[in-house]
């Protein structure tokens, strides 16, 4: 069997794993426009923090990763189209890669809107990839002397104001939304992240957009002016989705793929960013743009393009973010009963519907939440735990003694 | 509030160079003696709780404690001694019996440390154990006085019931109510793999150990707690107590708030109730009753298993042990006044009865003139300290030995002499859960099986070195055996010689 | 594969193994040293409530979640067990939301913690169990 992964990212690493788990031997050509091993792209913010360097970031997987598995990495190349009655896909550069099993682990790119004079601003990046950061590196300098604008209070624009506010002058963040990270957290929890990242200087300008862009400032819609030497456009991501969508697989936004991560064309699969993936917590198809589940995703489309039967069905959104020391951890939606408990340290929202937990919001102690995570995941019916217990904290405690022996005893069945 | 006259006995010395404030040793004091001062940051003690049991020393980590008596005195002398003052005046504060646990603690002479074993030296060899055969196993029961044989001349089988001992060691009675689930289950499975016998005790036979019944002795006691036909049957063997070293001439109580709902179906009570051992058994007030119950107990399992009498060690244990002979009984068991209890009068423990190792040179002897003696097995217990100890008893006349207290010293007990408080923190004498559970069993036994096969070799090598290599050959030899510093009355109830003699 | 195993029945709450895995990874020679006036943070940590207690540390997974959420690289998974490079670890939390288990933790340093079966300290097998006076944590194949 031969396989071919397009993309480099978190996704295409599961797929790699995921068909070495069943296959040891069958070739696998990983084609990448972006030039490098593959690295985790939230890593970005960091490296412009101080707390990686490329050289780490370029070790996601240890050297010698794609020959001990038998890969050949064709980093730098492009793929133009995939031909799926031929079975190949063919490069800009001209060749051809023959696969017996594709996967299209294509990502997602960034979203600039059009706005008025966005052409004119000499200095602007968009913050998704290691050229991305390396580009807005260059453009701060080291003198700690920018004014810098990012458009957008996601999560990708907040981790990029993460990595630089220690080496600029002025950071101003701009969103259309009435709340910074509005996909991901609900009006109060925001409005704490955003007093603690205030609090650390940077300026927050929402419900406001741009309306006029110069080449060193911008007029916004509210009539502000903010001057800048440096744009971030951060205001959202779009799945790439041309390549599958020529290939006949169809299309809702993302790539549509099954709980094998089966796209609708024979022989191709899709896994991460660039897929419509079922999120259990809602109980909706959307694009999760998680890297955790890229790779489950990812993992379980290898070992099925190999032959085995994986199916990835526990896909929930999930977040686990810090800001300049105040940390988050989010996951599911937050439609249901909510329960809050908060004090000055720390918040904690859950949210059950059907005596399921379905969501919850974690700010400041976010010790072990991964035990709600799994709840969400795992789908466990509420009354088969002590719930008043873990409403109190996460905690095992909460499970029944037979349930503990499994987890924690080695005890099976 | 009231002048109470009582000082602690002890000090806990913690060492504050050492202590990191892990808080076991307040974790694990069931007495409550330490605790942690937020105010001082440190850790702080009130050692008037302490019963010098050791849990926290051998917990420590860092090797951070030490409990040491107490040098604060009383202005004692030689007739008023601090223990005699405290006495009065505890017994002046409360108007009650002094109750204690455990053997005799007072110094009236040990003999087994009066008595010194013999080795072979030229004229007989001594035979070493790693190279030559030697036997340690040993059987119970009563031994057939005569060979018979059919009209054919075929020989005809008259053996009574026996217990097969891989070791001549067996674990004594120790009730579930006294002594916790898993103290008797570490005692059963010990008494599975070393090939021997534990006993119930007079608490019944928790359900779940039926399965340890080929190496079980159940016990029929005079408050005849949980005896029942599968009681009686599930056992080996089947020992009525008459009575008990610790507090002879007394029966038993164990207090309503030990028995909860398991001990209470184990022991046929209802929970929470006292459980009361009568002082005699009610139906027996002659060696002509005992042998009716005897009998009755050997009809109710068709005489298939010996049936065995245990009394305690006080002044006419030869006539007493006679009686008992005669009265049926397979196996007479004897308790000293060292043997241990899980709660006694102190007064009672401390002054009734006679040292067993003068019980059982006069029992052997009287069994012997009067021609009895193969009628009957005889096993001695009341502290049996080690395999020196197990092997003077066997030369004194005993065909095997009961140990309890050395059992219990191997499950992690200190002697701190506190089970009737029921707050053992070593999971032994408790009924409390969250105490119960520090005896893992898994541990336990093994320390068991451990003890008692180290004791094995050892009375292998000292039998050896006698040049004597079965038990059959040591019991009752006492020409193995010299006393030293014993007066003739003494050497002549031991029935042995003078060292250089 | 070697794995530690809890048994809830025999923890007895002592917490002693959450010290014995303090100062295994402490890198110092003595207990004393390592945690005298420290305020602990071990990889392996008690639950306790009315009497249950039980210990809880990394399971070690055959198919980790926190392995595979990991964005950068720095959880392995090595001969069967799971390893941190506290120097690629950027301290993101990703492996806090992933694990069921709650068993990774923050350390002062910034970077995720968690029991890496002592493999890497000094003592090179797993402090919590021997430090355990009642086997309810032990080291096994099972």
């Amino acid at each position: 069997m031969n396989y071919v992964i397009i993309g480099n990212g978190t996704a295409a690493v599961g797929v790699i794993e995921g068909i070495r788990v069943v296959d040891k031997t069958g070739p696998i050509t990983v084609i990448s426009t972006e030039p490098y091993p593959v690295y985790g792209r939230p890593l970005i913010s960091y490296l412009l923090y101080g707390k990686t360097s490329e050289d780490k970031m370029l070790h996601y997987r240890p050297e010698g990763f794609y020959e001990n598995n038998g890969v050949t990495a064709l980093l730098g190349k492009t793929v133009s189209r995939i031909d799926p009655a031929g079975k190949t896909v063919a490069l800009e550069s001209g060749e051809t890669v023959p696969y017996d099993r594709l996967c299209v682990c294509t990502g997602s790119r960034p979203f600039v809107p059009p706005m008025d004079g966005l052409e004119l601003v000499e200095n602007q990046t968009s913050f998704m990839t290691l050229d991305d950061a390396k580009r807005l590196d260059r453009m701060l300098g080291v003198k700690n002397d920018k004014r810098v604008l990012i458009l957008g209070a996601g999560l990708i624009g907040l981790k990029c104001a993460e990595g630089i506010y220690q080496r600029v002058k002025e950071l101003t963040v701009v969103d259309l939304a009435p709340r910074i990270l509005p996909n991901v957290l609900t009006e109060e929890p925001a409005a704490i992240i955003q007093r603690h990242i205030e609090g650390k200087g940077v300026k927050f300008l929402l419900k406001d957009s741009v309306e006029q862009f110069f080449p060193y400032g911008a007029r916004l819609k509210s009539g502000k002016t903010v001057d800048f030497d440096v744009l971030v456009v951060a205001v959202g991501v779009r799945p790439n989705i041309s390549l599958a969508e020529d290939a006949g697989c169809e299309i809702n936004r993302g790539i549509l793929i099954d709980d094998h991560a089966q796209t609708t064309v024979p022989g191709i699969y899709a896994a991460g960013d660039c897929t419509v993936s079922h999120d259990i917590s809602a109980n909706t198809d959307r694009i999760l743009a998680i890297l955790p589940g890229a790779y489950l995703q990812g993992e379980a489309a290898g070992m099925n393009m190999a032959g085995g039967d994986r199916a990835f069905t526990k896909a929930i959104p999930m977040n686990a973010s810090g800001f300049m020391g105040l940390h988050m951890i989010t996951a599911g939606c937050y439609e249901g009963e909510q329960y809050l408990e908060q004090d000055s340290e720390r918040y904690k929202l859950l949210v059950t519907r059907d005596n399921r937990l379905v969501g919850y919001i974690m700010i400041g102690d976010v010790d072990r939440a991964g035990i709600y995570t799994s709840l969400i995941r795992e789908q466990t019916p509420l009354d088969s735990i002590d719930f008043e217990l873990i409403r109190e904290k996460p905690q095992l405690m909460a499970f029944s003694r037979a349930e503990r022996a499994k987890k924690l005893g080695g005890v099976h069945a | 509030m009231a002048i109470d006259f009582l000082y602690p006995q002890y000090e806990v010395v913690r060492n504050y160079d050492r202590c990191i404030s892990c808080r076991a040793c307040e974790r694990q004091c069931a007495n409550e003696v330490h605790f942690y001062d937020p105010e001082f940051q440190k850790m702080m003690v009130d050692e008037s709780k302490c019963v010098n049991c050791h849990r926290c020393v051998s917990l420590c980590p860092t090797r951070a404690l030490k409990i040491v008596k107490t040098d604060h005195t009383f202005k004692e002398n030689a007739n008023w001694t601090g223990k005699a003052i405290s006495e009065v005046y505890r017994q002046a504060g409360s108007g009650g019996v002094l109750l204690s646990s455990m053997g005799n603690p007072e110094p009236y002479p040990i003999y087994w440390d009066k008595m010194l074993i013999n080795a072979s030296q030229v004229t007989n060899p001594s035979i070493d154990p790693l190279r030559e055969p030697m036997e340690t196993k040993t059987f119970l029961g009563k031994k057939p006085g005569r060979i018979e044989r059919d009209a054919d001349g075929r020989l005809v089988p008259n053996l009574a019931p026996q217990l097969e001992l891989n070791v001549p060691v067996m674990f004594s009675a120790m009730s579930y109510g006294s002594i916790s689930y898993n103290a008797h289950e570490s005692l059963a499975r010990a008494a599975c793999e070393l090939g021997t016998y534990y006993n119930t005790g007079e608490g019944g036979l928790h359900q779940d150990f039926y399965q340890y019944g080929p190496h079980t002795i159940v016990q029929v006691a005079s408050g005849r707690f949980g005896v029942h036909k599968d009681y009686l049957e599930a056992g080996a063997a089947i020992e009525i107590k008459m009575g008990q070293g610790a507090k002879p001439g007394i029966g038993g109580h164990l207090p309503g708030h030990k028995v909860g709902p398991d001990i209470s179906k184990t022991r046929m009570i209802p929970e929470g109730t006292d459980a009361i051992s009568p002082a005699p058994h009610h139906d027996i007030y002659s060696i002509e009753d005992l042998r009716q119950l005897v009998f009755s107990l050997k009809e109710a399992t068709e005489y298939k298993k010996p049936v065995m009498v245990k009394i305690a060690a006080v002044h006419n244990v030869a006539a007493i042990a006679s009686g008992v002979a005669r009265s049926g009984a397979d196996v007479i068991c004897i308790d000293g006044y060292r043997g241990g209890t899980g709660a006694a009068p102190t007064r009672i423990r401390d002054n009734v009865g006679i040292p067993i190792e003068l019980a059982l040179a006069s029992v052997d002897q009287r069994l012997r003139d009067e021609g009895i003696r193969d009628q009957v097995s005889v096993v001695v217990g009341g502290s049996i300290r080690n395999s020196a100890d197990l092997l003077k008893a066997i030369a004194l006349g005993a065909d095997a030995c009961y140990i309890a207290t050395s059992a219990l010293l191997a499950l992690g007990c200190h002697l701190c002499r506190s089970c009737q408080a029921g707050k053992c923190n070593w999971g032994i004498a408790t009924q409390r859960p969250e105490l119960v559970k520090r005896l893992n069993p898994d541990i336990g036994y093994k320390r068991l099986v451990n003890l008692v096969t180290a004791w094995d070799h050892e009375l292998k090598e000292m039998m050896g070195g006698m040049g004597i290599n079965s038990i059959e050959a040591l019991r009752g030899n006492r020409l193995m055996l010299r006393g030293l510093g014993l007066n003739e009355k003494e050497l002549q109830i031991l029935g042995i010689k003078h060292a250089g003699e | 594969m070697k794995r530690v195993y809890v048994n809830e029945k025999w923890c007895l709450g002592c917490h002693l193994c959450e010290y014995y895995c303090a100062f295994a990874n402490s890198g110092k020679s003595s207990m004393v040293k390592a945690l005298k006036d420290h305020r602990i943070a071990p990889r392996i940590r008690i639950e306790e409530r009315n009497n249950i207690s039980f210990a809880v540390n990394c399971r070690h997974c055959e198919d980790p979640l926190c392995v595979k959420g990991c964005i950068s690289g720095a959880l392995t998974i090595e001969d069967g067990a799971v390893h941190i490079d506290s120097d690629k670890c950027v301290g993101c939390y990703t492996c806090i939301l992933s694990c069921p288990y709650g068993a990774l933790s923050t350390s002062n340093e910034g970077a995720i913690q968690k029991c890496e079966l002592c493999a890497k300290n000094a003592f090179g097998q797993p402090m919590c169990v021997q430090g355990c006076p009642n086997k309810a944590i032990v080291y096994e194949e099972r």
